[in-house]
């Protein structure tokens, strides 16, 4: 679907009428990201994140190719040929690095782009859809990022398998030989490090498919913006390019600034010195974390740390780590307020910034920190009001909230946004 | 009733979370807090400035070079360093010529090209640094019941690595009245030696280094403290090779980026000059 507005793809060139009779790419082209698509003409930089999660999806399958051309993955060698990859291999020490730091970066501008999608509610109709296969997408990237992180076979990627995997065998009855299956061992050993490999490769090309899905169906009712009004008119909208294509080639090109600084100048920073020490079944770390950017999940798992009646705190820990991104799934029927944007709901925005934030903040810093007092009563307090701000909070503000008023449309917010500017 | 499942969900989850909390706080509160020698007694690496630090690091060749030499002659008699080769060692400046000379003064293990039997021949470029134990048995008798790891990554491989090397090999002393008066439980085991940058404190290897251990032929210091520089020096080398290259490629990636963001920043406002947003 589109605006009846939009710009029609009329080729002049003979050769691009020919193609457009045999293979309509160019027409496909020019109405998904071209001048034939018109897109809110008041969006801002939280827009841009978007297009840069699809970038680093680009970045890690081209990354990720080159270097399963030179990995092994087998028990006996995958620490061996990483470390061929880093000294041997032409300029495998930046296809690593840029791989690395590049699922990093996918987290965080996806994190951003999550975040966006809360503090506009993008996740409202008519924008379930787009939301529900975003979370998806999310929890496959989470899924691919853990066994990446398992194919070096350092200590980390040892340890974190076996905790990982171990969470599944917090299930009762059926969990020991759940997690005995998933390795296809008692402990992470070569069957484990295959099947990891072989899912890491596939992974990335289901969450492109999801990612054409998630598109396709942005395309339908086309993008939220800051206001949360729909658009109404011609006026409301520019045409994607040149505008927007204007607008993230700035984003992007700022956004390859810190990406590569990172790559270049700052490689391992993101990353635990234990996984450069060979995997060891027999020597356990001091302390056994995940990358950062599942930090705030395990801080989730680790905060429970009693028995509730029946149930064990591990299963409690484990239900509640999982449902902390399910609970997203519920969103668009949680949130009750008949307005999108947190601009014109006060109350909601205070509770996204001052609540939300710092309790998000916390836990990232906190599931990075040992399982130690204070840290866990910090977790505690900081997991209580992530389950609060999404169950209790939202869905009771979103019914007894008072909205500011909406304006009638995007154009007049964007006449009288710049009015007010100019008159001062 | 999504919403009120939810809530339902919520308070269970949020609840019980601040159930556990209000006990843990009251056991937290109440009880004595017990500290530990390892916890008191351990100290975070002293400051240690090399030329490859930062991202106009690069390689001081001399120092490397000298870090080799006390590699050579005093670490590889317990250390493997697996992941290097001798042909590597043209990066720190030897000449071709220079390196095969230099990998021939090594032993590693090879095969009799008439009997076919086990034995030893000296090192060609192509090999890489042999490891003087022949498995971990070995290498545990050896040492105290202590595996000597291999040095490779050692610089990656801690948190500030190259000034836990540093730190740690400069760092051994006696264990302080403090500690025996406070922990008397924690003395130094026979066989162990006290090194507050190890995490446990009590470490198998004894002090490998010494004032003028290792002699340079250019007269450069060689007191315990230099002597630490440089190995830690090396052995950044060792666990990252491609350093220097690495800070050369990435500014002029990261200059013509800059300078493309600033373009496509004024192609934006091009773009957009008319149309009020």
């Amino acid at each position: 679907m589109s605006f009846p507005w939009a710009n029609q793809y009329q080729p002049t060139n003979p050769f691009m009428r020919w193609m457009d009779e045999k293979l309509p790419l160019p027409r496909f082209v020019y109405n998904a990201v071209g001048a034939g698509y018109p897109v809110p003409r008041n969006l801002n930089y939280w827009w841009n994140f978007g297009v840069l999660a699809g970038f680093c999806l680009m970045i890690q399958i081209v990354t990720g190719i080159i270097l399963a051309m030179h990995y092994a993955p087998n028990a006996l060698v995958a620490f061996d040929s990483t470390e061929h990859i880093m000294r041997d291999v032409n300029w495998g020490w930046m296809m690593r690095y840029a791989h690395a730091n590049g699922a990093s970066a996918f987290f965080v501008v996806v994190y951003i782009h999550i975040f966006r999608g809360f503090l506009f509610s993008s996740y409202k109709a008519p924008r379930e859809m787009i939301w529900l296969l975003g979370v998806v997408i999310f929890l496959l990237m989470m899924a691919t990022a853990f066994m990446g992180y398992v194919l070096p076979w350092g200590q980390m990627s040892f340890w974190g398998a076996k905790v990982i995997t171990g969470l599944f065998g917090a299930i009762p009855l059926v969990g020991e030989p759940l997690q005995i299956w998933l390795l296809g061992g008692f402990a992470p050993d070569n069957a484990a490090l295959n099947r990891f490999f072989s899912l890491h490769f596939l992974l990335p090309f289901v969450i492109l498919g999801v990612v054409i899905l998630h598109i396709w169906a942005l395309h339908i009712p086309g993008s939220s913006n800051p206001t949360g009004v729909e658009v109404k008119q011609e006026s409301d909208t520019v045409p994607f390019h040149p505008y927007y294509t204007a607008k993230d080639g700035f984003g992007l090109a700022a956004f390859l600034v810190i990406y590569t600084a990172f790559v270049f100048f700052m490689p391992n920073a993101l990353g635990h010195p234990d996984n450069y020490i060979p995997a060891n079944p027999l020597s356990t770390p001091a302390h056994i974390v995940p990358e950062w950017y599942f930090w705030p999940f395990y801080a989730i798992l680790r905060a429970f740390t009693f028995d509730f009646f029946f149930v064990p705190a591990k299963l409690l820990g484990v239900l509640a780590m999982f449902a902390a991104i399910l609970v997203w799934f519920f969103l668009p029927w949680l949130d009750n307020s008949p307005v999108r944007s947190s601009r014109y709901r006060p109350l909601m925005r205070k509770f996204w910034w001052f609540g939300f934030v710092p309790a998000m903040a916390a836990l990232f810093y906190l599931g990075g920190a040992p399982a130690e007092e204070p840290y866990v009563m910090f977790s505690q307090l900081a997991s209580a009001y992530y389950f609060a701000h999404f169950l209790i909070i939202l869905p009771i503000v979103s019914m007894i909230e008072k909205t500011k008023p909406l304006p009638n449309s995007i154009t007049e917010a964007v006449l009288a946004k710049n009015g007010a500017a100019a008159a001062e | 009733m999504v919403r009120l499942i939810g809530i339902l969900v919520g308070i269970f989850f949020s609840g019980w979370l601040l159930v556990t909390l209000a006990v843990g706080f009251f056991t937290w509160a109440s009880e004595p807090k017990v500290e530990t020698a390892e916890h008191v007694f351990h100290k975070h690496p002293k400051a240690l400035h090399l030329a490859s630090d930062g991202p106009f690091g690069h390689f001081d060749l001399q120092q490397v070079q000298r870090g080799y030499k006390v590699y050579k002659e005093v670490c590889s008699a317990c250390h493997s360093l697996r992941h290097v080769a001798f042909r590597d060692l043209e990066q720190l400046g030897y000449t071709e010529a220079q390196v095969k000379a230099e990998a021939a003064t090594w032993m590693v293990p090879g095969i009799d090209p008439v009997t076919g039997e086990d034995t030893m021949r000296p090192g060609l470029p192509t090999d890489y640094f042999p490891k003087p134990y022949p498995n971990d048995v070995a290498a545990r008798a050896a040492n105290n019941n202590a595996i000597p790891p291999d040095l490779s990554l050692m610089a990656k491989a801690r948190h500030d690595g190259a000034a836990y090397v540093y730190s740690l090999l400069t760092g051994y002393q006696e264990q302080p009245a403090a500690l025996l008066e406070e922990f008397p439980e924690a003395k130094t085991p026979d066989g162990l030696h006290y090194n507050p940058y190890f995490a446990n404190l009590n470490l198998a290897m004894a002090p490998p280094l010494s004032d003028g251990q290792v002699d340079f032929d250019d007269g450069s210091p060689n007191d315990l403290d230099a002597l630490g520089h440089d190995v830690a020096a090396f052995l950044v080398w060792t666990a990252e090779p491609t350093l220097t290259k690495r800070n050369a490629t990435g500014w002029p990636v990261v200059l013509f980026l800059v300078f493309l963001t600033v373009l496509a920043y004024l192609a934006y406002r091009n773009v957009w000059r008319n149309k009020e947003h």
